[in-house]
């Protein structure tokens, strides 16, 4: 202001004056909505001492791309390169290119918890996208919760847990399971069910979850059996000469990694014809028949929230655009896509908070949505899992299935359900 | 679950558990008789001895792929080919091996164990590298699946016929070679006493090269009839290994009558257990049985008596 003898008069022209002086000093807020362009300060948006520069924000990959479940772990790890190359062609989160840090957890489990150490620490990861068994995420949550840190946790699973340092993007057992024991006691009559599943934490509480609602929850049905393997057993035909026996009316299956190629061929092998004989399972996706070979599993019943050949416009670009990255031959199971859901997730919610802080992340997490995604519409819930659609797929001979059923509604998650513990 | 059944339907159910619980013998044994010449005739470990199944797997799946793209017409025939191939390659590797890592370490049996171990985890990730780390899909033609009917309602699977089938030619042949060829005779010369069979001009190192071949190619052979029945990736040996050493050990590492004898015990006892209990259960019960034999008698089952 230039100098003068007299000064301002009047005490509301004093006012405004020293009112405009602290205008530019709005400047250093930070913004709520981020358009292509501006650009929020890197000292606004990260008070934690995150990866974060003017630049690039620096998240974490954690998925065993060696070892028994680097079968199944390999889909996720494209999706979710997939959805940071896409973000970053848009421009970004809040101006920032996403850069990441992958990490082996090799199928163990004190692996897993000591690269996601390295990662939250050592590269100080703003958010990791990873795990897919169970166990591997029981082993890192630890890790999480001490050092603060951000899991978007991609694999339908037991429930049971919830952890304001995890996002869970793939459905809890009672989404996945409870609409799919409905849809087939009301559309096969089915009355007996025969558990089969592989003998660690999910099979055995997806399992208790399905026998107390056909025992309790549904009438006129009962459980007739329930086998476990251990995982990598390769020889069933010990079981399948039971349910011979037995004559289920519907063999719930929940077998996990290179046993479900056996327990198929096997169950084939024996005479058992999948037209005839119901059998549903929770644990084989697109990825699995790729090892099982469809012509074994053709006629086979999947309770996923996610087929790759789900029909919306949302699907129709998401398909190819994965193909044109990893291959013609590539194929998408459920919880690729909902590794996919992870980076966008992370991306909407940073933007909502404006800042990349976990503790804000956590906060502002509940009712993000993302209308983009392949299999529709996901919303999170205050829980931290997702409100999404369940269908019923029946796999066919060429490695796909077809979609027989779907939800009309949106399943809320219910990760302790009552009733069923 | 015995009572309420008809006798009819137990006498097929008992029947078919007996064949699962042959089909079952067949497996261990077509995986333990390779490891049992390595191990027992030249107190070889060979950890790496999953991979070269695998290998034999992985043959048999590139010779599927050959015959659909370019030989279709012969399809339901490429099995036996892959057979033959198989063995042939894990042979070879086998041998190679022998002439690169094994012969070095001949008196040092803990180390071999190590060098094998690392070995097992090169070959994993060869395998991962040039065919991904995903499971290969084996097609198998139609007359290879599915059951027959034996009677009204006893089913065989075809595959667990034509494993059982292949493990009785294989353990024949490998009979008539070691007890009644001039070459077997040659082995078992050098198993029993190595300085000796030198000095009478037998060329020790290759007959350990063709042993050390033998074995890896039986593994391979194993291999290719898993194919049928269970799954194909880099890690998939690993299913088949622990079961492997403890059917070898718990027979008597020397004796292949000792394999044969064990592989029956363990398979019809974790058959038959299977079927009344669950699967963990009856495996736990196996394992405790087995160490509790071992601790009773650690040489196994069947021991060759040797003058030392």
């Amino acid at each position: 202001m230039r100098s003068s003898d007299q000064p301002p008069t009047s005490p509301v022209r004093r006012r405004l004056l020293q009112g405009m002086a602290a205008a530019p000093a709005l400047g250093l807020l930070p913004r709520f909505a981020s358009a292509a362009g501006e650009k929020p300060p890197t000292s606004a948006i990260n008070t934690t001492g995150l990866a974060v520069t003017d630049d690039t924000v620096t998240v974490g990959i954690l998925h065993s791309i060696t070892g028994t479940m680097a079968i199944s772990e390999t889909g996720s790890v494209e999706a979710e390169k997939l959805a940071i190359s896409q973000i970053n062609a848009t421009g970004g989160i809040l101006g920032r290119q996403i850069k990441f840090v992958q990490e082996d957890g090799a199928s163990d489990w004190p692996t897993f918890a000591e690269k996601a150490k390295k990662l939250l620490v050592n590269d100080k990861c703003a958010a990791v996208m990873g795990c897919w068994t169970s166990a591997s995420r029981k082993a890192v949550l630890p890790v999480f919760e001490q050092y603060n840190g951000m899991l978007y946790y991609p694999t339908f699973y037991e429930g049971l847990e919830q952890s304001k340092n995890v996002i869970y993007t793939g459905q809890e057992a009672t989404q996945q399971i409870l609409a799919g024991l409905n849809w087939v006691t009301k559309e096969k009559g089915a009355k007996t069910f025969y558990l089969l599943g592989s003998d660690y934490i999910w099979p055995r509480t997806s399992n208790k979850i399905a026998r107390k609602h056909i025992e309790n929850f549904m009438k006129g049905t009962k459980v007739v059996g329930e086998d476990y393997f251990p995982l990598g057993n390769t020889q069933f035909n010990s079981v399948i000469n039971k349910m011979k026996l037995v004559k289920p009316d519907v063999i719930y299956a929940i077998i996990v990694g290179g046993s479900n190629v056996a327990f198929y061929k096997q169950l084939k092998a024996a005479g058992v014809d999948l037209s005839k004989q119901t059998l549903m399972t929770i644990s084989v996706t697109e990825d699995e028949i790729l090892g099982i070979g469809g012509e074994n599993i053709a006629g086979a019943y999947a309770c996923m929230k996610y087929f790759q050949s789900l029909d919306n416009p949302n699907n129709k670009a998401f398909v190819p655009a994965f193909k044109k990255m990893w291959g013609e031959k590539s194929v998408i199971g459920d919880v690729t896509q909902a590794a996919y859901l992870g980076p966008w997730l992370w991306k909407l919610t940073a933007e909502k908070a404006g800042s990349f802080d976990v503790d804000k992340i956590a906060a502002a997490s509940p009712g993000v949505e993302f209308k983009g995604a392949p299999e529709g519409y996901v919303r999170i819930h205050e829980n931290h899992h997702l409100w999404s659609k369940t269908r019923v797929g029946r796999a066919r001979t060429d490695g796909q299935y077809d979609v027989v059923y779907e939800t009309a509604e949106l399943m809320e998650p219910n990760p302790f359900p009552k009733g069923y513990q | 679950m015995l009572f309420g059944y008809s006798f009819g339907d137990l006498g097929s159910i008992m029947a078919m558990q007996g064949f699962a619980g042959l089909i079952l013998f067949s497996v261990f044994v077509l995986m333990a008789l390779g490891l049992a010449i390595i191990f027992g005739q030249m107190g070889v470990i060979n950890m790496a001895h999953g991979e070269f199944m695998i290998l034999g797997a992985y043959v048999t799946a590139m010779t599927s792929q050959f015959f659909a793209a370019f030989l279709p017409a012969a399809f339901s025939l490429y099995f036996f080919l892959a057979i033959v191939l198989a063995f042939i390659a894990s042979g070879l590797l086998g041998m190679a091996v022998e002439w690169l890592l094994i012969r070095h370490l001949y008196r040092r049996p803990l180390d071999t164990l190590l060098a094998t171990w690392g070995l097992s985890l090169i070959l994993q990730q060869v395998y991962r590298s040039i065919f991904g780390a995903r499971e290969v899909g084996v097609e198998l033609p139609p007359w290879m699946m599915g059951s027959m009917q034996l009677s009204d309602s006893v089913e065989i699977p075809i595959n667990g016929l034509i494993v059982m089938g292949l493990t009785a030619l294989i353990t024949t042949g490998v009979f008539i070679l070691i007890y009644r060829a001039r070459w077997g005779r040659q082995v078992r010369a050098v198993m029993q006493n190595r300085a000796m069979a030198d000095a009478v001009g037998i060329d020790t190192e290759r007959v350990d090269r063709l042993t050390f071949g033998l074995g890896c190619g039986i593994a391979g052979v194993a291999g290719a009839a898993f194919t049928m029945i269970g799954s194909t990736s880099p890690t998939a040996g690993q299913l088949y290994i622990v079961d492997t050493f403890l059917v070898v050990v718990f027979g008597g590492a020397s004796s292949l009558i000792g394999t044969i004898a064990s592989a029956f015990t363990i398979s019809q006892t974790r058959s038959t257990l299977e079927f009344f209990l669950s699967g963990s259960m009856a495996q736990v019960i196996v394992l405790l049985t087995v160490v509790g034999i071992l601790m009773l008698r650690p040489q196994g089952l069947f021991v060759l008596k040797v003058r030392r």
